[in-house]
C-alpha cells in the first residue's frame, strides 16, 4: 500500500517537475526579490524591510498560484484525459491515489519554496551584508508559508475531486482570499444577529485561518514568534488538510468515471 | 462493485473529528493572536500607501479596519482596559481608506477624547480626525457637531466649540440645537443643561450602537445628578422648615414634601443618609455620574452591562 | 472456473440538468467467458460494450447486477492484480518516456522494484516500439501509443486481459500484430476479452462471441455456430450465357460474367437448381457452399432491433 502512494506521490513530484509553467513561476518570485532590492533603496533605513516584506510576499502569493495551478490538475485533468482509467484498473485503492497525489504536490512545493526562500535570503544578504539573530523569525514566517500551500493544496485537490479545471481554480483561490480575512469573519460573525450569524459564525469556522499563518509584517519588524502559535499552526494545518483531504476520498470513491 | 464502505467509514469519521478539532483550536489560536494581526497596524507607517495597494477596493478594506476599531475598542473597554493605543491608528487608517465614513469619525469624537477606561485619552488626536473628517465632507453638519463636542467637553476649548457649532449651523439641514449650543458657548461654566443637549443630540444622531449606548449612560448620569441635587436641596429646606433632618423620605412623603418615593432612572430608590446626602442605590450602574456617591466609592474595575434605553 | 462471470449487470444514468430522465445504458447482461478463450463483444457505436468494460473495470459503479473475473468481485485489489486493461483511444501521462510509463505501471501492479525495468524493455520489444522506449509519449503517434497501451496492459503476466476497441488507430499491419499477439496471449493461456466493431478482425481472432446492441445482448456463441445459424447458400458456376427461367423461378442471383454464369442459390433449394441445370445440359463448372459472413449474422440480428428502436423512438 505504502509504495503504491510513494509510486504516485513521486510520478506527480515528476509532473510538476517536468511543467514549464512551474519555472516560469519560480523566475517571477526570483525576480521579485531581486526587485525588493531595487525598491529597498528608494529609502536607506528601510531596505531590510522592503525586502523582507516584498520577498516573502512574492514566495506566498506565487507559491498559492503554483498550489492551485497544479493542484487543481491533479484529479480533473486526469479525468479529461483519460490517463486514470489505466492507473485505476490496478490494484491501486482510489484513496491511495488521492493521498499519492497530494503528498506528490506537496514535496514539490516544499522543493519550490526552498529555491524561492534562497533568493529572498540570497537579496537579504546583499542589502543588510550580514545575517543577524532575528533572521531565523523569517524561516518560521516560510514554515507558515509551506502549511499554507498545504492547506490550499488539499483544497484544490478537494475541488478537483468534483469540478472542472477551471472552476476549481475559482473556488481555491476564492477561499485563499477568504481565509486571508478569516479572523475578521470571525469578528464580523460576533457582531452579527440571526441568520447572518449563523451563517457567518459556520462559515467563519470552516474557512482556512490563513490571517494567522501570516506573519511577515511582524518578522520583517524583527518581532519573534511565539513558540505556542508555532504548534497551534502546525496542528491546525495539519488537521485542515487531513479534514481536506477525506473529503476529496469521499467524493472520489462515489465518481462514475465517464 | 459499490464504493468501498470501510473507506467511506474511516474517512467520513477522520473527517468528523478534523472538523473539531479544527474549530476548537481556531478558538485557542484567537485567543493567542487576539491583538497581532492589530498590533500590524502600528507598522503601517503610511495610510496612503494601503490604499493605494488595495487596488481599488479601498472601501472594502476600509470596512474591514472599522470592523477591527469597533471590536478591538469594545473587548478592551468590556475588559476594563487603561490604555486603547491602537484605536487612533486604526480610525486613521479607515478614515484614510474611506473619508466619507462618518460613524467612523463620530466613533473617534465619543471615544478616541475621553480619559481611560472610557477612551483613550487621546482628545487632540480626535480633533485632528474630524477635522480630517471635514474636510473631505464639508456639507456634512453632523462633523462640525462632533468637533464642538470634543472641544466642550474634553478640552474645554469654549471659543473653539462655539466656532464650529456656529459653522455648523449654517450648513443646510443642520440640528436645531446646532444654534442654540453655539449660544450657549458663552455660559463658560459648563452647565449641566449644555451637556444634556448634547449628549441627547448625539444620541438622536447616530446609529452606531456603542455611541448610542455611550450617550444614554451619560444622560442619565447627569439626571441622577440633577435628581440628587434637587432632592439634597429639598432635605435642606425641610431640615431648616422642620428643624430636624428626616429620618427617610417615606417620612418626607407622608408629610406630601414628596409625592411618593423617589427612584433613581433605573428605578431603584435613592438612599437617604443621616447628613442628609442622598445616595444612588446602586451607584455602579451610573459610571459618568458625579454626585450621589457613597464617600467611600471606588468604580469597578471593568464595565458592567447595563440595561440599554 | 470462469475467467469471466457478468451476472445481470446494469447501468442506467440520468440524463438531463433539470428534470433528469434515466437513459438504460446497459439492460441487464448475463453472460460467461471462459478460461484461455478469445472472447469478442460486438456491436455497434454506443450499444454498451464501453460501459460494460467500464463497470468491469471499477470505474463505473452498476445500477445492478454483479460480476466476477477468477472467480473474486469487482474492484478486488487480489484480482485487478491479474488483470490488463486498454481502454480506447488511450491517452497516457505525456511528460513521460514510454519505458517511464510501463515501469511506473509495473509498479503500480505490484511487479517487484528489480524486475520492472527489465520487464518494461521486454515488452517494448515485444509490441515494437524498441527504439521509441525514450521518446516522451506526447511525441508519439496514434498506434505508437496504442502499442504502448497494450505493452502496459500485458506486463504485469495477467490471466484475463482486456481490449476496448483494440484495432482503432491501427493500419493493416499494425492490426496484424496486434491479432498475432492475440493469439500468442491464448497459447500463453490467457483470456482475452475485446469489443470492437470491425467484424473480420473478430470472424479471424475469436473462439466466442457476443453481440450487443442499444444495451441489449442480441446473441452469443461460436463464431461458427452463429454464422451456421443463418441460412446457408450455395454458389453454382455453369458454362453458358443464358439463365434459365427454371432457376429465376427458384430465386436465384445471377451474373453472367464472358462465357460463364455465377448463380446463389439457398442450399435448400440446391438440389432442384442442379437439377433445372441438368434439364439444360448446361456444363457444371462447380458446386460451393457459401460462408456466410458474421457480417451477415450481425445485419440481420440488428435489423430487426433497430427496426424496432425506431418505431420506439
Amino acid at each position: 500500500m505504502n509504495s503504491r502512494i510513494g509510486l504516485i506521490a513521486a510520478n506527480t513530484f515528476r509532473e510538476a517537475v517536468r511543467d514549464r509553467v512551474l519555472y516560469n513561476l519560480i523566475a517571477f518570485a526570483l525576480l521579485m526579490s531581486g526587485a525588493s532590492i531595487l525598491v529597498g533603496q528608494i529609502s536607506i533605513d528601510i531596505e531590510r524591510l522592503v525586502v523582507v516584506n516584498l520577498g516573502l510576499t512574492a514566495v506566498s502569493l506565487f507559491g498559492i498560484v503554483i498550489a492551485i495551478f497544479i493542484g487543481i490538475g491533479l484529479v480533473s485533468k486526469e479525468i479529461d484525459r483519460r490517463t486514470l482509467y489505466t492507473v485505476l484498473s490496478r490494484p491501486v485503492r482510489r484513496w491511495e491515489f488521492i493521498v499519492g497525489k497530494f503528498v506528490g504536490l506537496a514535496g514539490t512545493l516544499v522543493v519550490n519554496t526552498f529555491f524561492m526562500a534562497i533568493g529572498v535570503f540570497g537579496a537579504l544578504l546583499y542589502v543588510a551584508h550580514h545575517f543577524q539573530a532575528s533572521d531565523k523569525w523569517l524561516l518560521v514566517a516560510l514554515y507558515f508559508i509551506v502549511l499554507q500551500f498545504l492547506i490550499i493544496t488539499s483544497l484544490a485537490l478537494l475541488f478537483s475531486s468534483f469540478s472542472s479545471p477551471l472552476m476549481s481554480a475559482v473556488f481555491a483561490f476564492s477561499m485563499f482570499v477568504v481565509g486571508t480575512f478569516a479572523e475578521d469573519l470571525r469578528g464580523f460573525a460576533g457582531m452579527a444577529t440571526g441568520v447572518a450569524r449563523w451563517l457567518a459564525t459556520g462559515a467563519a469556522y470552516l474557512v482556512p485561518n490563513f490571517s494567522a499563518l501570516n506573519v511577515i509584517s511582524s518578522v520583517a519588524h524583527e518581532q519573534p514568534v511565539s513558540g505556542h502559535l508555532m504548534l497551534y499552526n502546525t496542528a491546525y494545518a495539519l488537521i485542515y488538510t487531513t479534514m481536506a483531504i477525506c473529503g476529496a476520498v469521499l467524493i472520489f470513491e462515489r465518481r462514475n468515471l465517464k | 462493485m459499490k464504493p468501498s464502505q470501510k473507506t467511506t467509514v474511516i474517512a467520513t469519521t477522520v473527517l468528523l473529528l478534523c472538523m473539531a478539532a479544527s474549530v476548537l483550536l481556531l478558538f485557542r489560536i484567537d485567543r493567542l493572536r487576539s491583538n497581532a494581526t492589530l498590533e500590524e497596524v502600528l507598522y503601517i507607517s503610511s495610510p496612503k500607501a494601503l490604499k493605494r495597494m488595495s487596488l481599488g477596493y479601498d472601501g472594502l478594506l476600509a470596512d474591514i479596519y472599522w470592523t477591527r476599531a469597533v471590536q478591538y475598542f469594545g473587548a478592551k473597554h468590556h475588559a476594563g482596559a487603561k490604555s486603547y493605543n491602537l484605536l487612533a491608528p486604526l480610525l486613521q487608517i479607515t478614515t484614510t481608506l474611506d473619508p466619507h465614513l462618518i460613524v467612523a469619525y463620530q466613533y473617534g469624537g465619543n471615544f478616541l477624547a475621553p480619559e481611560p477606561p472610557n477612551g483613550s485619552g487621546m482628545p487632540q488626536a480626535a480633533v485632528d480626525l474630524v477635522k480630517y473628517g471635514i474636510k473631505h465632507n464639508p456639507e456634512d453638519w453632523r462633523l462640525y457637531y462632533q468637533l464642538g463636542f470634543i472641544y466642550y467637553m474634553e478640552l474645554h476649548d469654549y471659543q473653539h466649540a462655539a466656532e464650529a457649532f456656529a459653522r455648523g449651523a449654517q450648513v443646510p439641514g443642520a440640528h436645531p440645537f446646532l444654534r442654540i449650543l453655539a449660544g450657549q458657548m458663552a455660559d463658560k461654566s459648563g452647565n449641566r443643561q449644555t451637556a444634556r443637549m448634547m449628549w441627547a443630540t448625539t444620541f438622536e444622531t447616530t446609529n452606531d450602537k456603542s455611541i448610542k449606548y455611550n450617550a444614554a449612560a451619560h444622560l442619565r448620569a447627569l439626571q441622577a445628578e440633577d435628581e440628587v441635587t434637587a432632592l439634597e436641596t429639598l432635605v435642606a429646606r425641610y431640615r431648616e422648615t422642620t428643624g430636624h433632618p428626616p429620618a427617610s423620605f417615606a417620612e418626607m412623603n407622608a408629610a406630601e414634601w414628596l409625592h411618593g418615593i423617589p427612584v433613581d432612572p433605573l428605578g431603584h430608590p435613592y438612599k437617604l443618609t443621616p447628613d442628609g446626602h442622598v445616595e444612588l442605590a446602586v451607584p455602579d450602574d451610573f459610571p459618568f455620574v458625579t454626585r450621589g456617591l457613597p464617600p467611600d466609592f471606588v468604580p469597578p474595575e471593568a464595565p458592567r452591562v447595563l440595561p440599554t434605553d | 472456473m470462469a475467467a469471466i462471470e457478468i451476472l445481470g449487470l446494469e447501468k442506467t444514468y440520468a440524463v438531463g440538468f433539470w428534470r433528469k430522465r434515466p437513459k438504460c445504458a446497459l439492460r441487464p447482461l448475463h453472460l460467461t467467458v471462459e478460461e484461455g478463450e478469445i472472447f469478442g463483444f460486438l456491436g455497434p457505436n454506443g450499444a454498451g460494450k464501453t460501459t460494460t468494460l467500464k463497470m468491469l473495470m471499477g470505474l463505473v459503479f452498476p445500477s445492478g447486477g454483479t460480476a466476477k473475473i477468477l472467480g473474486m468481485k469487482i474492484g478486488d485489489p487480489r484480482m485487478q492484480a491479474q488483470i490488463g486493461f486498454l481502454p480506447e483511444q488511450p491517452y497516457f501521462y505525456d511528460y513521460l518516456t514510454a519505458r517511464e510509463l510501463l515501469e511506473y505501471f509495473a509498479g503500480l501492479s505490484g511487479v517487484p522494484a528489480k524486475e520492472r525495468s527489465s520487464r518494461a524493455a521486454e515488452m517494448l520489444v515485444r509490441v515494437g516500439l524498441k527504439d521509441a522506449g525514450d521518446v516522451q509519449l506526447r511525441k508519439f503517434s496514434k498506434g505508437m501509443l496504442q502499442r504502448v497501451g497494450i505493452a502496459q496492459a500485458i506486463l504485469h503476466q495477467p490471466k484475463v486481459v482486456f481490449f476496448d476497441e483494440p484495432m482503432s488507430g491501427l493500419d493493416p499491419m499494425g492490426r496484424r500484430e496486434v491479432r498475432d499477439l492475440m493469439d500468442q496471449l491464448r497459447q500463453e493461456g490467457r483470456t482475452v476479452f475485446f469489443s470492437t466493431h470491425i467484424l473480420s478482425d473478430a470472424e479471424a481472432l475469436c473462439d466466442r462471441v457476443a453481440i450487443i446492441n442499444l444495451g441489449e445482448l442480441q446473441g452469443v456463441g461460436a463464431v461458427a455456430d452463429l454464422t451456421s445459424s443463418v441460412e446457408n447458400n450455395v454458389e453454382i458456376i455453369w458454362q453458358g450465357t443464358s439463365i434459365p427461367q427454371s432457376l429465376r423461378a427458384l430465386g436465384a442471383e445471377c451474373h453472367v460474367a464472358g462465357d460463364t454464369v455465377r448463380a446463389i442459390v439457398r442450399e435448400a433449394n440446391q438440389d432442384a437448381a442442379i437439377e433445372a441445370l441438368r434439364r439444360e445440359r448446361a456444363r457444371l463448372i462447380s458446386v460451393v457452399p457459401v460462408r456466410t459472413s458474421l457480417e451477415d449474422y450481425f445485419v440481420q440480428k440488428l435489423k430487426p432491433a433497430e427496426a424496432a428502436a425506431g418505431v420506439r423512438r
